[in-house]
């Protein structure tokens, strides 16, 4: 291996660990806040990417009927919460939410799926019909659970994991689907020639990553997030509601996902199932950084990026052993830095 | 006999199906694939729903055992049952090492490490020359039994058949026997049992390395059913499938392995088939419909299904727990020698312990003496609870020492202190409440017993078991819990529970019982019945130390106090002389001095 090609992998390397950075952070946050291990996460990727791939080529995406089923599925669940309970008073927000909004984006995606709009205009319409299916699916699956033990949560995660897999691959097709490139051309940093796009996503990883940063530094929501996560109890005591911290923590996930998905899909082809092992790979950078420590999993994502590159240059058929196995002496290694703990139940 | 009618029948139409020849061919074919799923889900009830580790990596294991004997067969011309116990002993060596790595993790991490393994030795099955990379091994011959070829599915079925009941009974003998015991502590209580010598952590290995072996069983079966392997159905989508049937059926019932994996295959076929006329495309929608409908059984059904059938079926045909009386007849167990009376069995010296910058414990010093009983009293906060930890090795002491007759045991583990004849109870009730107060307190005899996971499975330690349950009801009957052996313990009321730990420690045979608040909760009578108790095991030569907050109990009960406040040692001495110390009324009730004048009641009613 020569320089040049050493250069070519790191630069590839780089860009999917950046990804991979992002999708950790977003696990990490929501484990923290709701205990759930979100491995739906990497259909969020899935459904982002296709959505966008779909309004480019002109068609509606048929996440907007999703977003329909899901919205109606709230508001069901909304109804039978407010006659058993007697509480009325959240419901118009539900129904402009989950009704309304859908409706509206319904109606809009075909009239930008058709124009020819501009790429921003498609990436934030697809946007608009992926992130709000991250707070309807926390309404709908996992709410209900909200006291379950961890291990019933991650049932469920496996379960929409196994739902949502089967909805893409009936909306999307087998087929896979590349977007056009976010910048063209290429920049030369002295040392190696990097893509406009490979900068792009880094760039783009690294404001979100400086935007979730001042999001839970510096306002009232972040903060209530955080101490969700330090203490559910104790946070629920001074007002913050788990519902509230759940939406929020897993719209921000499937925004997180979402945007991921698009970064991704101008360099690598995007099926209904590729968001899955993506998805994968961010957990095992999450699980380097100990599902706690947000630059500990930033750093592992980098790592398995790298690894990742490398390995497929070297042994391009044992890439996913490879890293996949990563992960074991990294649990070693915690296993004997820590006391072992006691299930909690 | 009502109770047994089901499992009858069950069995006979097991075994009559494939003899009539009007069945069809595809049943056979289903059921097939239901035992074989049985197999790998037993495993799982035994892991995840008993001894609470998840595994999602399952089939993998499935993918070890099938290119085992695929790979032995075919390449090595190997028979098919000495291929069997080489994937055996590989599956072994694989969970053993896996196991190793990933059961001294907390909760979470284990399922997340059992996905991350599964997918990598899924990639390592499609990317090995050997194994004939993403086509598999094909061209295995079937078993030949007796010299039967089971290459028919119709004569596979009885081996596959035989096997799976083989498990079923295996594991629900297991469960029942001395690692039963410990395996069903594994979950919910064990810093508990590691307090009476269960080794929990090779527990666990073991359980990991039980259910590999049973999926590596299946794996075998499947092989030689298929007569050709491929990666396919050991991916992760598989090893998903298999917790989903242990969930389904019920994870912490045996027969809800079997209950699991019919229903998940049988539906799964029956909406493979359902959909495509109903919605007119051949589209994945099993995985849709299967997902959806497991989040809703969990949001309704967190235990599955068998509990609610048996439930149906125990409404239907009531019957009385079949109440297995510990055979009387069995000998009695070996009791460990008694240290000479007055001679010093505990000495604490210079025992400190900081939490931070906290000082919990200040080097406090104090000894109990064989057949005497201390008590440990203070004000809350005092620190009583975390000597207490530091004497059984709950937590490590900061500094000083702890000697169990003669013999330094700070800085020992819980499990060895137990071993050395320390028992204990717990502050807050650790029992395990689905179990009855017979098995709570058969726990304690951990130790007095050898029957391994083996023996268990086999049900051939039948006279050492029935010596533990024998010394756990002699135990109970002595602190006054004879006639509640065999109802769960969550059903005794708190004071009870209290009295029921006392007597798995007993269990344990002890030389020094260290009674964490024996008499809290419990009412004037059963205080009287305690304390009864209590000073005959004293009469016995048996050294106890309690914490106690009842101080009429305490002085009536002890023959030395030991008062803590703010985690030093503030006096010691003789029930009498201690009412007496103004020092400790002072840490009781207030200064003499202080605002609010007391008329200081000697003998305090402070608890």
């Amino acid at each position: 291996m020569d320089t040049t090609i050493a250069l070519i992998l790191a630069q590839d390397g780089i860009v999917n660990g950046a990804i991979y950075a992002l999708l950790g952070l977003a696990l990490v946050l929501v484990f923290a806040v709701t205990r759930v291990i979100f491995i739906p996460q990497g259909e969020f990727v899935a459904f982002g990417a296709l959505t966008l791939a779909m309004l480019v080529d002109g068609r509606t995406p048929a996440t907007a009927w999703l977003l329909v089923l899901a919205g109606a599925a709230v508001v069901l669940m909304e109804l039978a919460r407010a006659r058993r309970t007697g509480l009325w008073r959240g419901l118009p927000r539900t129904l402009l939410a989950c009704v309304a909004l859908p409706f509206f984006l319904l109606w809009l995606a075909p009239r930008v799926a058709g124009a020819g709009a501009p790429l921003w205009v498609n990436v934030l319409t697809a946007l608009a019909l992926v992130v709000p299916l991250g707070p309807m699916l926390y309404r709908v699956a996992y709410q209900p659970l909200a006291e379950a033990s961890v291990l019933v949560l991650l049932i469920v995660s496996v379960a929409v994991h196994f739902a949502l897999t089967g909805i893409a691959l009936a909306f999307f097709g087998a087929e896979g689907w590349r977007t056009p490139a976010f910048v063209e051309g290429s920049v030369d940093l002295g040392f190696a020639v990097w893509s406009g796009q490979s900068l792009f996503v880094v760039g783009t990883c690294a404001a979100l990553i400086a935007a979730l940063w001042l999001f839970f530094g510096r306002t009232l929501y972040g903060k209530a997030l955080r101490a969700t996560a330090v203490n559910r109890r104790g946070a629920r005591l001074v007002g913050i509601s788990t519902g509230m911290s759940g939406s929020l923590t897993f719209g921000l996930a499937a925004l997180i996902g979402a945007l991921s998905g698009m970064l991704i899909a101008p360099v690598t082809t995007i099926y209904y199932d590729t968001g899955f092992l993506i998805g994968l790979k961010g957990f095992v950078a999450a699980i380097v950084g100990g599902l706690a420590s947000y630059p500990a999993a930033a750093a592992g994502a980098l790592l398995v990026g790298l690894l990742e590159a490398f390995a497929s240059f070297w042994a391009s058929a044992y890439k996913e052993v490879i890293v996949f196995t990563l992960i074991i002496p990294v649990l070693l290694w915690r296993s004997l830095s820590s006391r072992p703990a006691e299930d909690e139940e | 006999m009502m109770r047994r009618l089901p499992l009858a029948l069950f069995l006979l139409a097991l075994a009559v199906l494939p003899l009539w020849p009007g069945t069809p061919e595809f049943w056979i074919t289903q059921l097939n694939y239901i035992g074989l799923a049985s197999l790998v889900v037993l495993g799982l009830v035994l892991l995840t729903g008993v001894g609470g580790l998840t595994s999602f990596g399952q089939a993998a294991f499935v993918g070890i055992g099938a290119y085992a004997t695929a790979w032995l067969t075919t390449q090595q011309a190997w028979s098919p049952w000495l291929a069997l116990p080489a994937g055996l002993a590989v599956t072994a060596l694989v969970a053993w090492a896996l196991g190793a790595v990933t059961l001294r993790l907390s909760g979470h991490y284990l399922p997340l490490g059992t996905i991350a393994w599964c997918l990598s030795l899924f990639y390592l099955f499609g990317n090995l020359d050997l194994l004939g990379k993403h086509d598999g091994i094909a061209g295995i011959e079937p078993i030949r039994l007796f010299g039967v070829s089971l290459a028919s599915g119709r004569h596979i079925y009885y081996l596959i058949w035989a096997l799976a009941l083989l498990a079923v009974w295996a594991t629900r003998n297991l469960l029942d026997s001395r690692p039963g015991r410990a395996i069903r502590a594994l979950r919910n209580g064990a810093g508990m049992a590691e307090s009476f010598g269960v080794d929990t952590g090779a527990y666990k290995i073991a359980i990991f390395i039980y259910a590999a072996l049973l999926a590596c069983v299946s794996g075998w079966l499947y092989a030689h059913m298929q007569r050709a392997v491929s990666p396919s159905p050991f991916g992760l989508n598989y090893g998903i499938e298999y917790l989903f049937m242990a969930v389904v059926g019920g994870a912490a019932h045996v027969w809800g392995a079997l209950l699991g994996s019919a229903l998940v295959l049988t539906l799964k076929d029956q909406i493979q088939n359902l959909l495509p006329r109903l919605l007119d495309t051949s589209a994945n929608f099993e995985m849709i419909v299967f997902g959806v409908l497991l989040v809703v059984l969990l949001q309704h059904a967190r235990d599955g299904l068998w509990p609610i059938l048996a439930g149906w079926w125990a409404r239907i045909a009531p019957h009385a727990d079949a109440q297995r009386e510990p055979p009387a007849g069995a000998p009695a167990l070996p009791r460990r020698a008694r240290p000479e009376p007055g001679a010093a069995v505990l000495e604490v010296a210079g025992l400190r312990k900081e939490f931070g910058g906290l000082v919990a414990v200040r080097d406090i010093g104090f000894a109990v003496r064989a057949g005497e009983i201390v008590g440990l009293i203070g004000p809350n906060g005092a620190g009583k609870s975390t000597t207490f930890n530091l004497v059984t090795g709950v937590t490590p002491a900061t500094r000083g020492s702890v000697r169990f007759m003669g013999r330094r045991i700070d800085g020992l583990s819980a499990r060895e202190i137990a071993r050395l004849g320390v028992g204990r109870t717990f502050q807050h009730v650790q029992l395990l409440p689905g179990m009855s107060v017979l098995e709570n307190a058969a726990l304690g005899a951990h130790l007095r017993g050898r029957a391994g996971i083996v023996a268990g499975a086999l049900h051939a330690e039948r006279a050492s078991e029935a010596q533990l349950l024998n010394e756990a009801a002699i135990q109970l009957r002595r602190v006054g819990l004879g006639d509640h052996l065999h109802e769960p313990a969550g059903s005794l009321p708190l004071g009870r529970q209290r009295i029921l730990e006392i007597a798995r420690a007993l269990a344990a045979d002890p030389v020094l019982l260290l009674l964490d608040e024996p008499a809290a909760g419990l009412r004037y009578r059963e205080k009287q019945d305690l304390a009864r108790v209590l000073s005959q095991l004293r009469d016995e030569g048996m050294s106890l130390l309690l914490v106690e907050h009842d101080m009429d109990f305490v002085m009536r009960l002890t023959d030395h106090l030991v008062v803590m406040d703010f985690g030093a040692k503030l006096a010691e001495g003789p029930p009498a002389a201690i009412q007496a110390d103004p020092a400790v009324l002072q840490a009781y009730l207030g200064g003499i001095d202080d605002d609010l004048p007391l008329t200081a009641p000697a003998a305090g009613g402070a608890s």
